[in-house]
């Protein structure tokens, strides 16, 4: 046993502290610190959990975005539908798009699905939160590897050449996983009071496919090009696709702008999910 | 410095009755917190009460410190509270070191996991590092006595092994403070019996105990001191045996004002209320070991009745029936009722134990099988004393010495 004098007090006070942005930072690293290894714990848990109860394990990481991929190069084969010529082989357009995309949905649905599965530790056991995102980040981080394989493979099959500049698209899709992930963040503490959320998700996921150019070029006149711009994930994903498919990019500013603005809102929303899990907790059941 | 390891002042905690309205509160506290504001938190929104109003108490290290009160009294929401999962609405709580809270046993248990898994990630959500599981590893699965299936998926488990493992994770953490809720009467004896030593070596350890249990035996064995909780209030903090006195009090309150929808008979002869009466005749619902009462039943037979039956059946609160006292069965007839009146039941010496108990009114017909009425839990009443006297029934007697 300890000296009283020297344990640790946590005081919990109907006024909330005012603390100085040097305080703030510190117990942001600590809390951090102190939630990478239950994150960790947590994220062999869910990946043993998974594929302990299916039968095809990994290759459901593959399934969905070749589907949708699948179903997209027929369309567009039949002229069923017809997007206009892509500088690539419309396939390779199509599915490494799909993947890019679905990535970021990946990581856009992750926290909520992670706090929400976790609702009754939540509402029992005082543990770093945090750890549920860093958690999440990882699983998703853990699948976008896996689908990196697909992208190797097109890259391969397709007998595609791109230039050095492939280096830089892992870091593409991180930049996608990032920003993912900051819009769930912001999502999850209402989500977990409002199911509305949850259920919206979808179809809201659904449209934004269709205003991303994943399967299409981004059309060049206005007022159509407003989608390639205004639309965060559009430069992300095409610079992503550019990167793997010719190593090099057209336009290097914009996802330079949205990726540093993208790593500057996560660090608010890391902030505003610390001050509203614990309001939300309270409307929980115990 | 202080040796205190919890210091609540003046804690309050509002509660929303209304499911909606909570939801949308809790979006309107999410937007005041936002801008570092605390709107309204002192005041009362529509449909909000008070689930706890003005606690403060202190906890010293290795004092054991029992929460009773009934269901709703605000226990489990003071224990969150000095958790840290939520925050108060009024005034402020210190603790000082490793909060521990035996409370729920198995939480995120995986149960396509193994036990030995599941060790390892629940023991990672309370807190423990790598190296401290490590270490304790063994101990834990001993302890919970399921070595044989630790290498089996949780869902094969019973609820009871669940239970076990749980708590054998729990407190196997070296805790400043532990907060244990209610787990003490999970499991078979065995394990029960287990536990509680358990908490008794962490308690020799210098670990400050805070005990939640509707088990007052349990709190009276374990606890020194207990907190008396009554709508979110304290109405008793001190001794342990008079803390129970005082919730039974309560208790009475809660219970006095309860029609029973299980008023049944023909009629002719109805009670109308049955009076306590103590020593003096004056009506009274509290009363010492042994004291003398006259149970009071006020009659009004509709018609004339011939030679009804008298029942009172004495109940512990909520538990088993202590005595009936019938007249058929003491050779008593009254004869023809008219009217309304009253019948007494001269009671010597009450030798009840310490407790809350209720009384059933009924009144026969002279087959003494027929209802005319039967009133469920007319009265109440409460025997002074906390759990220092024990067991099921109170024999007269004295005490001598001599010597051969």
């Amino acid at each position: 046993m300890q000296d009283t004098d020297q344990l640790p007090v946590f005081t919990y006070s109907a006024t909330t502290q005012r603390s100085s942005l040097k305080q703030l930072i510190s117990s942001l690293v600590s809390d951090l610190k102190s939630s990478q290894e239950l994150a960790w714990r947590l994220f062999i848990r869910d990946i043993s959990a998974q594929y302990r109860q299916s039968l095809f394990g990994i290759l459901w990481a593959f399934i969905p975005p070749i589907v949708t991929s699948l179903i997209f190069i027929v369309l567009q084969s039949r002229k069923i539908i017809n997007f206009g010529e892509t500088d690539i082989p419309y396939p390779v357009y199509v599915i490494v798009g799909t993947l890019l995309w679905q990535v970021f949905v990946d990581g856009l649905n992750a926290p909520l699905k992670s706090a929400t599965a976790a609702q009754p530790l939540l509402a029992k056991i005082n543990f770093p939160r945090e750890s549920l995102i860093l958690s999440s980040f990882y699983m998703v981080l853990f699948n976008a590897m896996i689908k990196s394989i697909i992208l190797v493979a097109v890259v391969i099959i397709f007998k595609l050449t791109p230039a050095w500049g492939v280096v830089f698209a892992p870091l593409l899709i991180l930049l996608l996983i990032l920003l993912g992930l900051t819009l769930g963040i912001f999502l999850t503490p209402i989500g977990l009071l409002y199911t509305d959320i949850a259920s919206s998700l979808p179809i809201l996921i659904q449209l934004a496919f269709f205003v991303t150019p994943v399967v299409y070029e981004p059309p060049s006149s206005f007022p159509f090009s407003l989608i390639a711009i205004l639309n965060p994930v559009s430069p992300l994903l095409t610079a992503g696709r550019d990167l793997i498919t010719k190593g090099m990019v057209v336009d290097i500013i914009s996802p330079v702008m949205v990726g540093s603005i993208t790593i500057l809102i996560l660090f608010i929303a890391w902030l505003y999910f610390r001050i509203a899990i614990p309001i939300i907790i309270e409307r929980m059941s115990s | 410095m202080s040796y205190k390891l919890i210091e609540a002042e003046n804690i309050g905690k509002k509660f929303c009755r209304d499911l909606k309205r909570s939801l949308r509160y809790g979006i309107q506290d999410l937007g005041a917190g936002l801008i570092g504001r605390n709107m309204g938190h002192d005041q009362l929104r529509k449909d909000e009460f008070w689930a706890l109003q003005n606690v403060s108490f202190t906890l010293s290290r290795g004092e054991t410190l029992g929460l009773i009160g009934h269901n709703g009294a605000g226990k489990t929401t003071l224990l969150r509270i000095l958790n840290g999962l939520i925050r108060p609405d009024r005034g402020s709580i210190q603790v000082r070191g490793r909060m521990q809270a035996l409370i729920a046993l198995g939480a995120g248990f995986n149960p396509v996991l193994t036990g030995r898994e599941n060790i390892l990630v629940n023991a990672s959500i309370l807190g423990f590092s790598k190296r401290e599981i490590n270490e304790r590893f063994d101990q834990i699965v001993e302890f919970s006595g399921i070595e044989e299936f630790i290498d089996m998926p949780v869902r094969s488990y019973s609820s009871g092994m669940v239970v076990r493992l749980g708590f054998s994770i729990a407190s196997h953490m070296e805790p400043d403070i532990l907060l244990v809720d209610e787990v003490l009467s999970v499991g078979d004896l065995a394990f029960r019996t287990k536990s509680q030593v358990r908490i008794q070596e962490l308690k020799d350890a210098g670990v400050a105990i805070i005990l939640v249990s509707h088990n007052l035996h349990t709190i009276s064995h374990v606890c020194s001191r207990a907190i008396a909780l009554e709508k979110g209030e304290i109405i008793y903090d001190g001794d342990t045996e008079r803390a129970i006195d005082a919730y039974r009090t309560s208790l009475m309150k809660s219970h006095r004002n309860i029609e029973d929808a299980l008023r049944a008979g023909t009629g002719e002869l109805r009670i109308n209320a049955v009076d306590l009466l103590d020593s003096s005749k004056k009506p009274e619902n509290e009363f010492n070991i042994g004291d003398s009462v006259i149970i009071r039943i006020h009659y009004e037979a509709i018609k004339p009745v011939e030679n009804p039956v008298f029942n009172i059946a004495i109940h512990v609160l909520n538990g088993q029936q202590v005595t009936g006292l019938r007249t058929d069965t003491d050779g008593v007839t009254l004869g023809t009722l008219t009217g309304t009146g009253y019948v007494d039941v001269h009671v010597p010496h009450l030798n009840l134990l310490p407790n809350i108990y209720t009384l059933d009114g009924i009144v026969f017909h002279d087959d003494g099988f027929t209802f005319y009425d039967r009133v469920n839990k007319i009265a109440h009443l409460k025997i002074r004393g906390g759990l220092d006297v024990n067991g099921i029934a109170y024999i007269p007697h004295t005490w001598q010495a001599s010597s051969n």
